[in-house]
């Protein structure tokens, strides 16, 4: 069973390092991993998709924890991801600024996933430099969570790398 | 002040009074610093890997943090296995490694290696310094990792170039602040209830205690429950002198190599109370087999050992000695184990009186062990090797209240002698022992120049069976064609080379003289090498 789990980790060189290390050495499998700083530039967060069952997840979730560098580890509920770079964010929302978040959601392309009385959580994938547009124009409805994957690329056409 | 000088300032802030190494170029600024500080000892190895075993045996005698230093490249490969060795036993350490300029890293240029990334998997956190005004901080953080929690090796690699730079200012750290890095100290309340329950509901419960208990300090703690609520425990190969071996609810060590009451004991509990230990595989053979039939409650500092090898009904995470002090504070209704424990008791009786084979011209490990332990000081340190000498230890050596250091994790050949060197620099006057066979001892006897550099009395007593005892062992059995590659051939006569360090010997190979060898051999002022001729064919199943 596919499983993503999120890890926020400090901003600092070799720390991916330890993570991916941690995968090879336990023997457990990444499906994928992307790596992306978060709203505070001294954390990354690193979304693991990992393929297994509940106690090997629970498992690489302890042993994640076991690394220093790591601040929190959590397991998300599936969620699909496609190409190019995918931001999650998750926005104060109320009567009064929903309909200026809607205006720039119809702008840039994005779309709302889930909405309750007080957030909203809206989605982009698009181009680095447009999910950076996007995520400073959401900036002043207040952010409560971010999440991107970091980039990832296909050659057009039919030929292959 | 330079970046060496801060290095050694924080060492001195930290109570260092001792440290382990090997100096090399790349250090060479460290150990200029260290020279100018009288306050710090420091004992040159004759490898770097005891620089690590030496710190490692310091480290679990005084509960201190043990610091070994050595240079770059090779200095620091050769610590790896002293690193990995006190990783697995989760052994307080702070290892520091010298390194080539900050500007040449990953040129490969003289005496360069990656260590930060070769020792990832066996640190439990590891530093390059890039700049020598994070040295203060970093060698702040490297004890507070290296203690707290559940212990392990931290490791500081410093570049040449940042031990020469200048601080602007130096200023020690009062407190650690790392977010990532919060261990649990108290256990749960609701999960301290349901362990009183589990214990209230079980007919025949017992503790099995481990390491974790000594690297808490939790020892009294331990034997307080145990004995006021009358619970019978086994150890693991960590846990060995937790209990003396005589205590009436000592049942001896369980495991692959183990005493046959302890795993009998295990098998026919119903109520499985692990303290400190973590159910690895030559200690519980079949741990799905053990967790369904009993219910497993399972007390560690480490979350991650819960449910890795074994699931257990009720986890209880936290310090262990904080854990058994809320234990104690409870009322606890506990089962009448009357029965319980005059079954066991019987079978311990059993193993404890039984005779061991004599062969003529020989001794036999556990004859010579189960002697020995009774003439020891009642607070002797026993550092024991790897191999049949370590398993005869761990099932036939009596303990007292002392303490029984060996690598449960790792297995490394070549512990014991720098590991007493360890225990000595750290309580000079405790009677210490060391165990060992004539294939680890070969790994080994270049720290007798430790030995007598420092003058430690430290007896040794060396198992000679000319051949890597238990590989032999396994070689007679299927599917294996008989033994190969494991003789000793061409070993030096070992009493000269102990005369060499200005050690005496005495040999031993009639069990009639015994006990008067052994006076002889502990009555010895300073060092002295008991050299013990066993049978190559003798299996520590005899």
């Amino acid at each position: 069973m596919k499983q993503t789990i999120s890890v926020l980790v400090e901003n600092r060189a070799g720390v991916l390092n330890r993570i991916t290390g941690l995968f090879s050495r336990r023997a457990f499998n990444i499906e994928s991993l992307a790596v992306g700083v978060t709203d505070d530039p001294t954390v990354s967060r690193i979304t693991i998709i990992v393929d297994s069952g509940n106690s090997v997840v629970e498992q690489v979730e302890k042993q994640l924890n076991k690394l220093i560098e790591v601040i929190k580890v959590r397991t998300l509920n599936e969620h699909s991801l496609i190409g190019r770079e995918l931001i999650l964010i998750k926005v104060n929302a109320n009567n009064k600024t929903r309909q200026d978040i809607m205006t720039i959601c119809n702008i840039c392309g994005a779309k709302v996933d889930d909405i309750t009385p007080t957030s909203m959580t809206l989605e982009l994938s698009a181009t680095k430099e447009k999910v950076d547009t996007f995520e400073s124009l959401m900036r002043p409805f207040s952010i409560l969570e971010v999440v991107r994957t970091g980039v990832i690329a296909i050659q057009k056409g039919s030929g292959k790398i | 002040m330079n970046g060496a000088q801060a290095l050694i300032e924080s060492l001195r802030r930290e109570n260092v009074t001792h440290m382990f190494g090997y100096a090399g170029a790349t250090i060479c600024p460290a150990v200029d610093a260290l020279a100018a500080v009288p306050e710090i000892g420091y004992t040159l190895v004759r490898t770097e890997q005891n620089a690590g075993h030496m710190a490692s045996g310091y480290a679990r005698v005084s509960g201190k943090v043990g610091v070994c230093m050595v240079t770059s490249g090779p200095g620091a490969t050769n610590l790896l296995t002293g690193i990995a060795t006190a990783y697995m036993d989760s052994i307080p350490m702070v290892a520091i490694t010298g390194q080539v300029p900050s500007n040449l890293l990953g040129r490969d240029i003289f005496q360069e290696v990656d260590i930060t990334g070769a020792a990832a998997p066996f640190t439990k956190h590891s530093y390059l310094v890039k700049d020598a005004n994070d040295i203060p901080r970093i060698v702040k953080e490297s004890f507070h990792i290296a203690s707290t929690g559940r212990p392990g090796p931290v490791l500081i690699d410093i570049p040449i170039d940042v031990q020469e730079q200048e601080l602007k200012a130096f200023e020690y750290p009062e407190e650690v602040r790392i977010r990532g890095y919060r261990p649990s100290v108290k256990g749960n309340d609701l999960q301290i209830k349901r362990v009183v329950k589990a214990i209230a509901e079980a007919k025949q419960p017992l503790i099995c205690a481990g390491g974790g208990v000594w690297l808490a300090d939790a020892r009294e703690e331990l034997r307080t429950l145990i004995e006021r609520y009358d619970i019978p425990m086994v150890k693991t190969m960590m846990g060995i002198s937790l209990m003396p071996s005589d205590h009436p609810l000592n049942m001896g060590m369980i495991g692959a190599h183990g005493n046959r009451c302890a795993n009998k004991a295990l098998v026919k509990s119903d109520l499985l109370i692990m303290v400190g230990c973590r159910a690895a595989d030559r200690t519980i053979l079949s741990p799905d087999e053990i967790q369904r039939r009993m219910s497993i409650v399972h007390i560690d500092v480490d979350p991650a050992e819960i449910g890795k090898n074994m699931q257990a009904a009720v986890p209880l995470v936290g310090n262990i000695k904080v854990i058994l002090n809320q234990l104690l504070a409870q009322e606890l209704s506990v089962p009448d184990t009357t029965e319980w424990k005059a079954m066991l008791r019987e079978l311990r009786h059993e193993e404890v009186t039984r005779v061991f084979p004599r062969r003529d011209g020989s001794v036999f490990p556990g004859t010579v062990l189960r002697e020995l332990g009774r003439k020891l000081d009642d607070d002797a340190v026993v550092c024991v090797d790897v191999g049949q000498n370590q398993i005869f230890a761990c099932k036939y050596l009596p303990q007292k209240n002392g303490r029984f250091l060996t690598t449960g994790g790792l297995g490394t050949m070549g512990y014991s002698l720098p590991a007493a060197v360890g225990v000595k620099t750290a309580l000079p006057d405790r009677q210490t022992i060391v165990v060992c066979g004539d294939g680890s001892f070969q790994m080994e006897m270049n720290e007798l120049a430790a030995v007598r550099c420092a003058g430690h009395d430290i007896k040794i007593v060396l198992f000679r069976n000319r051949t890597l005892g238990l590989v032999h062992q396994i070689q007679t059995q299927e599917p294996y064609h008989g033994p190969f590659g494991v003789s000793l051939d061409g070993s030096p006569d070992f009493a000269a080379i102990a005369a060499a360090y200005g050690i005496p010997t005495l040999t031993l190979s009639d069990e009639g003289r015994l006990s008067g060898t052994l006076d002889e051999f502990l009555q010895t002022p300073g060092p002295c090498l008991l050299l013990c001729e066993v049978d190559p064919d003798v299996k520590t199943t005899d």
